[in-house]
């Protein structure tokens, strides 16, 4: 499983890519994997403030509901709506088609406490 | 028939089974006939004039609902075959872990349907039931021996109602003492009620990390208890099926800064009459009597969740307490000028209440601590027999509970399969993927024979051979019961929970 370099991510297994101002984010493919078959992604309306360390939305599978955290505090600006009806694209492809919300973020300070893709990559090996 | 009540069967596997094996049968709504019925109702009283006169006309229904027309024969039919469908412990081997699905003696029911329990309303005076309220009188002292602790409530509903109570009792001690605690600690892998528990009285939750060998993490333990922490909520034994004997140590770092000590009771099957919370410095505890004490579990209640207390926190507990005045007479008191108050409306599940008493009068001291070695020995006993081919990945000894890791290379097996394949032996799955992922936890009570615990032996060790020899034969499983692998991902993607009618 291949991690992409150009984004970081978060111990819970969130990547967050920035481009702008604006922070995209989703789960790692090694989370959709563990999660077997996702059957339903709840996610907040675009316009919604998120803030930092706390839940923004659920990811829930035959196994398991795992709540998604921010690592940024903002708004959202866009959801993907193609997962409502097709939760599957998030195992299929969690790292690109399955992204999760778009944020225009207050600041982009939080993400540089994350891991890079090395790193990620060494914690999921534990 | 159309199989939508028993969630997407796989139709190409169900297809490959002869029609007589599928003991499928059709729903209530596909039986009978016109005109049938199983009860004669009286005429209406009130004339069909009158009632468009008295009842809005938006409420009034155009036609009649939908409703089975089945007489009665063919409905006692119906549900007599689908209780035949039911798997419960009176049939076969439970052995889910971390839910101690013990099987209940008979005597609890011939007690519980006495007329002087069920004929009884909580209106009544206190002279008309004093049998009942001495009964309740002695569960309270008895559990509270159990616990080694003060003073015992009856009120809570469930365990997890308890764990609420536990806490509001908690909070409450807090305050009388002028502080505001808002922080409560659980271990990683605690029960879900318990961080759930935590939220509802207003508190934060904050995990405490576990050693590879199950037990609490001390040194993350001392790192996090502050002035800020309510209570540490610790199930012991633990969730991963072992004893932290470092408890006494636990309830020394806790109380050094006036935290409190929750014990979740939810596994005192393993510790009955051999040791007391109270003993390892437990200031708060609830039972779950359907655990421990043989009353009735699954169904989603009721139940009965008694929290037990230290004396200094006596005063907070809920009313009314059960009594008993100096002439020997039982009453409710009210009198606590520091309780919570109410938990529950009335005095907590009686009926449930009364089960648990003649479970522990039957037994005996001597009795309950049979229940807590039988238990222990049976678990460690099924340990022993499968670590050649199941990973066990904390060391013995074990509680009442163990875990059990299959791994089978690349097989593609896991507790998943290994658990629809048990079904073909006619034994419950155990726990799956809790408290840690993909294992098995597996807690056979106290209750079964050698020979029961031999059978599940066979079947585990017969499985890990298929896991290898014929991994197919696991990965399909199962293939005896009346309905096969279900294709739970479409179930849940296009859940289809409600019988239509063919179109006709």
């Amino acid at each position: 499983m291949s991690v992409p370099s150009d984004r970081k991510y978060t111990e819970t297994h969130e990547w967050f890519m920035v481009e702008g101002d604006v922070v995209t984010m989703g789960i790692t493919q090694y989370a959709a994997d563990e999660l077997t078959d996702i059957t339903y992604v709840d996610l907040p309306d675009v316009g919604a403030s998120v803030a930092a360390g706390e839940p923004v939305g659920e990811v829930e599978s035959v196994k398991a509901t795992s709540d998604v955290y921010s690592a940024v505090t903002g708004e959202v600006v866009e959801t993907n709506n193609e997962l409502a009806d097709h939760p599957e694209i998030l195992n299929e492809d969690a790292f690109d088609r399955g992204w999760l919300l778009r944020i225009r973020a207050d600041s982009l300070k939080p993400l540089n406490k994350l891991m890079d893709a090395r790193e990620y990559e060494a914690h999921i090996a534990l | 028939m159309d199989p939508v009540f028993l969630g997407n069967v796989d139709a190409s596997f169900m297809s490959q089974i002869p029609k007589t094996q599928q003991q499928d049968y059709p729903v209530l709504f596909e039986m009978g006939a016109p005109g049938l019925t199983a009860v004669a109702l009286p005429e209406s009283g009130v004339r069909a004039a009158d009632r468009r006169r008295h009842v809005p006309a938006e409420l009034l229904a155009e036609q009649l609902p939908a409703l089975p027309e089945v007489g009665e024969l063919d409905l006692v039919r119906h549900y007599k075959r689908l209780s035949h469908k039911c798997f419960s412990v009176d049939e076969n081997f439970y052995p889910l872990g971390s839910c101690t699905m013990k099987y209940n003696p008979r005597i609890n029911e011939r007690v519980a349907a006495m007329p002087e329990f069920t004929e009884v309303h909580p209106y009544q005076e206190d002279a008309d039931v004093q049998g009942l309220l001495e009964m309740l009188y002695w569960l309270r002292c008895d559990l509270a021996e159990i616990a080694g602790l003060a003073e015992v409530t009856l009120q809570p509903a469930a365990g997890a109602h308890g764990e609420m109570t536990g806490l509001m009792i908690i909070n409450a001690y807090h305050r009388s003492r002028g502080e505001n605690r808002r922080q409560v600690l659980a271990p990683e892998s605690a029960h879900g009620t318990n961080p759930a528990s935590c939220t509802i009285c207003g508190c934060t939750q904050i995990s405490v990390k576990g050693k590879p060998n199950g037990r609490v993490d001390l040194d993350d333990l001392r790192a996090k208890v502050n002035r800020d922490t309510a209570a540490l909520m610790l199930t012991n034994p633990n969730t991963v099926g072992i004893f932290d004997e470092q408890v006494a140590d636990i309830a020394r770092i806790l109380h050094a800064q006036g935290t409190q000590f929750y014990m979740d009771g939810a596994n005192m099957n393993a510790i009955l009459g051999i040791t007391q919370p109270g003993r390892f410095g437990v200031d708060v505890m609830h039972y779950n009597t359907h655990k421990t004490f043989s009353t009735p579990h699954g169904g989603g209640g009721p139940g009965a969740g008694p929290v037990a207390v230290a004396e200094h926190l006596r005063p907070f507990l809920p009313v009314p307490q059960v009594a008993r005045r100096c002439d020997g007479s039982f009453t409710w008191d009210y009198d606590r000028p520091h309780s919570i108050g109410k938990v529950r409306s009335f005095y907590g599940q009686i009926g449930v209440l009364v089960r648990a008493y003649t479970y522990i009068r039957a037994l005996g001291p001597d009795g309950l601590r049979d229940v807590a070695e039988k238990a222990v020995l049976n678990a460690n006993y099924l340990a022993a027999r499968v670590k050649h081919r199941y990973e066990l990945p904390f060391p013995p000894p074990y509680a009442h509970e163990f875990i059990a890791m299959p791994k089978f290379g690349d097989s593609g097996i896991g507790d998943l399969e290994v658990s629809k394949r048990l079904l073909d032996h006619r034994i419950h799955p155990p726990t799956m993927s809790f408290p840690i992922h993909h294992c098995l936890m597996i807690e056979p009570t106290e209750t079964e024979s050698l020979a029961a615990l031999d059978q599940f032996v066979a079947a585990m060790l017969e499985i890990a051979d298929e896991a290898e020899k014929d991994p197919e034969m696991v990965k399909t499983a199962p293939h005896t019961t009346s309905v096969k692998r279900v294709d739970e991902v479409t179930a849940s993607r296009k859940p289809n929970v409600r019988w239509k009618p063919a179109v006709r």
